[in-house]
């Protein structure tokens, strides 16, 4: 009872935080006028990803995602200008702390909250690329439809990192480019999860980042448990980036007596060329999760290890990852 | 003589517009019961659509609601106006908005035309069907359900639970037995227009408009008053899932929907434009389609409704994560823990590899890392030999082995010294098959040249880890398939317990075993047991193991091959 009311409490800090911190933010391009009633929304934060951004938005575009939600966080590569020029972007930028901001989520819930209220909103990286039961034969709207007629809010996607056979930087990655030509391969069953009763999602950790970079101290191994698609209404937030929200039932995107529920994964196009560079970055501005806990780790590694392995996974397709047990069609056939 | 439809529609209407056009260019009438919840506008743009064709016509709209009344009042209407504007129409057809018709109407008026006197509807009895979702069962013919179960939840279900505390039974009307089905059926001119004018049909429907889900339930029932001939079967395809919800069909269902023996689908996502173009723009020609098979379709959707209510067994993952108890399957294949084997004979896990269809891993909880099969410092999954790792949850490294190596037996070697976190796990799964030589673990504490202050330190320490392993394992609750000897009891005849372990595992070659590891050298341990004894530490786990008699064994080299025994 008393924990009820604690996380109700947390919801509404976090909603007036995400109210407050929309003062950072200015318009650079504003077209959500043209948000149709049925639209499926994408958010999205970044940091000079210009190189990326073009293969991002044709994904996204095919999988039939009706606007985009960009906030800028103070890129000079020329990203702002690019995504201005978008039909179907709305922009802000913001030269404020990404980590103050809570990585970006302020922001993100924020704009939720203004523009995505009774929308399917999809609350994604960068370099995240959604994958879904059907999702080479059926839109997102197909998806979402099945999910409203199901009565489902929210629908569960676990992070996956993809990583390049051999060094990392071996294979320069050129804009417009499908980043899983290079990053094709991923761990397939090395993963651990565990409950945590405070917001009842599941913890998983594990995969490539785990057993190279955190093999001797496991519980800091980044999170992967993720819930990116999600029928927003004003009272929701996201806690901590998309791994928890309020409220809790949102969390509930696994099934305990038995059955799989229907689930997604989110390709990690994390380790490419760039990822050097961006750590490097990263690390200089100490803007990220637990003091940037994860780059450090990168750095301490010197030159970055190779994650290929030979019982590493080559990506074919989302029936592979459904076959693995990865992701699951759950009810949906 | 034809086939007219009746179609109860909502929004959206543009499909149903499409599939309302597509029968009426085929020539056969459809009356079009519009809901009354769609804005006036809008119906009226839908109805304009419809203009051209003399054999559409609109019935009075009413405002519908799901699992109600209102649904069969809707459809009793139209079938009315269908009867008395259309006398060529000898079977009616009910639909929805959602349908799609799967084969030609040529294909469907031929094959009505040869079951001139037969109703298509499902009709069976409650007491033979499992398939009624939410629990209500005969209570539907026993209550009356005033209250929407989408809108008003809270008071349906405290309704339900007071009728059933009173012990409420409605009274059924006398010479009817209440029976269950597909709302969607196709009846004949006789039977309907019998069904409508049947001088009770005041009495019915008061007693039906008051059940649950009486679109299921009306025709159903009371067909079985009139028909002459029923086919008990709905010639619309319609699956449901675990909810009773219909599951949707969409665009890569194609080559799925082609082989249904069906004349519609129901029900089809609004924005599947291949499946709408591919049935109704051009009809398919008989010699286009393959030969019907609902076995497929069938098993498609069992599938999905399996997967989500039981889920592959052993598998943990983002969205399956069962509680204890609840995993259809704590693992995803049998396995085996070997206790002592690898102690008691030199290069036991080449042997079980080479005779047992199995891999042989080594002690995979040992406390310096994972001993992989061998030697490897990765194995299937991407899972590392990092002790650190495994630790951090014992019980998800084994269920990932366990599920990455699906189709291949693991057996892997666990004793005293090794992480024994996972032993409650192991102990409760009826995967695993356990076989235990107790006090094994004090054949290797000889065999090394510590000085003996440690070696009977180090042996306490063990034996009490082993006695807490093996109290585990007798418990009563245990699943696995658990054998014990104690060392003494098995170094007697070492070679059935072999022959059962291979039996377990599967053969690779021969069924017999012709073959058996080399034991170790054993001179001596006796005396050193009674050390032990002598130094206050009682190895009682071993049993009773003669000091002097054991010195020459085995008195049957065990290393020689015994074929023929």
């Amino acid at each position: 009872m008393l924990k009820g009311y604690a996380l109700r409490l947390l919801r509404k800090k976090l909603r007036l935080r995400a109210a407050l911190k929309q003062r950072e933010l200015t318009r650079v391009a504003n077209r959500t006028r043209e948000i149709k009633p049925d639209d499926v929304i994408l958010i999205s934060t970044l940091r000079n990803e210009k190189i990326r951004l073009p293969y991002f938005l044709r994904y996204y575009r095919r999988l039939g995602v009706g606007h985009f939600l960009f906030v800028d966080n103070g890129s000079d590569d020329g990203s702002t200008e690019y995504l201005a020029d978008q039909p179907d972007v709305s922009l802000w930028r913001t030269d404020a702390s990404y980590k103050r901001s809570r990585f970006g989520m302020d922001w993100v819930n924020g704009l939720l909250d203004r523009y995505a209220h009774g929308h399917w909103a999809l609350t994604v990286d960068i370099d995240e690329f959604l994958i879904y039961p059907y999702c080479d034969t059926r839109t997102l709207p197909a998806l979402t439809d099945w999910l409203s007629a199901s009565s489902i809010r929210s629908f569960g996607a676990m992070l996956i990192d993809m990583y390049p056979r051999g060094p990392v930087s071996a294979q320069p990655y050129r804009e417009g480019q499908d980043p899983f030509e290079i990053a094709a391969w991923f761990d397939s069953g090395n993963y651990t999860m565990e409950p945590n009763p405070r917001f009842q999602n599941l913890w998983i950790q594990g995969g490539p980042r785990a057993r190279v970079f955190f093999a001797d101290r496991p519980a800091l191994a980044p999170a992967l448990n993720k819930i990116p698609l999600v029928k927003w209404e004003r009272r929701f937030a996201y806690t901590s980036s998309t791994h928890t929200m309020l409220p809790r039932g949102l969390n509930r995107v696994y099934d305990e007596w038995g059955g799989e529920k229907a689930s997604g994964c989110l390709l990690h196009a994390k380790f490419l060329d760039t990822f050097a560079a961006k750590s490097e970055e990263e690390l200089h501005r100490r803007q990220h999760y637990a003091a940037s806990r994860e780059y450090r780790a990168y750095q301490d590694h010197g030159d970055m290890p190779e994650l290929w392995c030979k019982w590493s996974e080559k990506y074919i397709n989302w029936r592979q990852m459904e076959l693995l047990g990865l992701m699951s069609k759950g009810n949906w056939a | 003589m034809t086939v007219g439809f009746v179609m109860l529609v909502h929004e959206p209407l543009d499909r149903a517009a499409q599939v309302a056009r597509h029968w009426a260019r085929s020539g056969c009438p459809v009356v079009i019961h519009v809901d009354k919840a769609v804005p006036k506008p809008v119906f009226r743009q839908f109805a304009t659509r419809l203009s051209d064709f003399d054999n559409v016509v609109f019935a009075d709209r009413r405002k519908c609601d799901w699992g109600t009344w209102s649904l069969v009042d809707a459809s009793k209407q139209a079938s009315q106006l269908m009867l008395d504007r259309f006398p060529e129409v000898n079977h009616v057809f009910l639909a929805s908005g959602a349908c799609l018709p799967l084969r030609p109407v040529s294909e469907l008026r031929a094959y009505l035309l040869e079951n001139l006197n037969t109703d298509f509807i499902e009709s069976v009895t409650t007491r033979d069907v499992p398939w009624t979702t939410g629990g209500l069962d005969h209570e539907r013919f026993w209550y009356s359900f005033p209250f929407s179960w989408k809108r008003q939840r809270f008071l349906f279900d405290r309704y339900v639970s007071l009728q059933k505390a009173m012990g409420r039974r409605r009274r059924i009307p006398k010479g009817i037995v209440p029976h269950l089905g597909s709302q969607w059926w196709c009846l004949t001119r006789r039977t309907l227009t019998k069904i409508l004018t049947d001088p009770r049909r005041p009495e019915f429907e008061r007693y039906f408009s008051r059940v649950w889900i009486p679109d299921e339930s009306y025709y159903q029932t009371v067909v079985r008053l009139h028909s002459r001939r029923i086919e008990s079967r709905s010639l619309t395809l319609s699956k449901f899932d675990f909810q009773g919800k219909p599951h949707i069909f969409y665009d890569d269902h194609l080559q799925l929907l082609r082989r249904s023996d069906c004349f519609v689908a129901r029900k089809v996502w609004p924005k599947a434009d291949r499946l709408y173009s591919s049935f109704l723009d051009h009809d398919l020609h008989l010699s286009d389609r393959a030969a019907p098979n609902s076995a497929q379709i069938d098993r498609v959707f069992a599938q999905a409704v399996d997967r989500r209510t039981r889920g592959r067994p052993g598998l943990y993952m983002h969205s399956r994560f069962p509680q204890w108890d609840w995993e259809n399957g704590k693992t995803a294949a049998p396995y085996s823990v070997l206790s002592g084997f690898g102690d008691l004979f030199d290069g036991f896990d080449d042997w079980l590899t080479h005779n047992g269809d199995c891999r042989a891993h080594g002690h995979l909880y040992a406390p310096d890392r994972a001993h992989f099969a061998d030697g490897a410092n990765m194995f299937a999954g991407s899972l590392s030999d990092s002790a650190v790792l495994r630790d951090y949850n014992p019980k998800a490294f084994l269920t990932n082995l366990l599920w990455n190596t699906r189709g291949e037996r693991q057996c892997f070697r666990f004793g005293p010294g090794d992480n024994q976190k996972i032993a409650k796990f192991i102990a409760a799964d009826p995967n695993a098959q356990i076989s235990v030589i107790s006090g094994a673990w004090a054949v290797p504490l000889f065999q090394s040249s510590r000085d003996f202050a440690a070696t009977r330190e180090r042996a306490a320490q063990l034996q009490k880890v082993e006695t807490a392993y093996l109290q585990i394992l007798r418990e009563p609750q245990v699943r696995a398939r658990v054998r014990i000897w104690s060392l003494s009891e098995f170094l007697e005849s070492p070679v059935e317990p072999l022959q059962i372990l291979l039996d377990e595992i599967g053969h690779r070659g021969e069924r017999r075993l012709t073959e058996v590891p080399r034991l170790v050298r054993l001179r001596g341990f006796g005396a050193f047991l009674q050390n032990l004894k002598n130094e206050g530490m009682h190895p009682h786990l071993i049993g009773e193991f003669p000091i002097t008699e054991y010195d020459d064994i085995p008195k049957r080299p065990p290393h020689r091959a015994i074929a023929g025994e």
